[in-house]
């Protein structure tokens, strides 16, 4: 599974989102840091979803980070997010 | 707590703004880092710099003391206030400007409305 293609599984069983886009953006990160050969190091993710409702920005932030999970989060050199419900 | 985790909250409660980045505020070696000290720099915020490059116990133990994953991480009067989107975002809106104010720290309103302006 591509590391996109893992991405929008863990988000889509962890809050069922009403909208998801998950971007692979390495390709404009070209010999930044961080950048690898075949991308998938960047990453910009929308998401909306109901159980965002309630959570200051960095709860929403800190829940999508432990629906990823570490070992995910740890692969990925840098990950966007734009959360809201 | 670790080494690192004293340090940080020593810098944290002598600072009243500290930004944990990858590089300093006058070069920046991360987009994401570069961001948001550019937007303290033209805000004109007296800040604490902190290179995470420069500090390997650092660069991790930032990530474990604020369980955030990722650089650049805010803090203002020792609360951790978020990372390169969330400040963006808090910018933008002006959360950002009523967090200032209310943490009694100084910086310029009228470059926080341009910035507004020019993102409008």
């Amino acid at each position: 599974m591509s590391v996109s293609e893992d991405i929008r599984t863990r988000l889509e069983q962890a809050f069922g989102p009403t909208r998801l886009e998950v971007v692979d953006d390495s390709e404009r990160h070209r010999g930044h840091a961080g950048y690898r050969e075949g991308g998938e190091s960047h990453f910009n993710v929308i998401i909306r979803a109901q159980s965002f409702d309630g959570l200051s920005r960095v709860a929403r932030h800190r829940a999508v980070h432990d629906a990823l999970g570490a070992d995910l989060v740890g692969r990925i050199h840098a990950l966007s997010l734009d959360i809201g419900v | 707590m670790t080494d690192a985790a004293s340090r940080i909250r020593e810098t944290n409660a002598a600072n009243d703004v500290v930004l944990y980045m990858k590089g300093t505020k006058t070069m920046p070696q991360c987009g994401f880092s570069s961001r948001v000290a550019g937007v303290l720099n033209y805000m004109g915020v007296q800040y604490r710099d902190v290179d995470v490059l420069a500090d390997d116990a650092i660069r991790q133990g930032i990530k474990d003391f604020s369980d955030w994953p990722t650089i650049p991480q805010l803090y203002v009067k020792g609360e951790f206030v978020g990372g390169c989107d969330i400040i963006t975002e808090m910018t933008l809106s002006g959360e950002l400007d009523e967090l200032f104010d209310k943490s009694g720290v100084a910086f310029d309103k009228d470059a926080a409305e341009k910035i507004r302006q020019a993102n409008g």
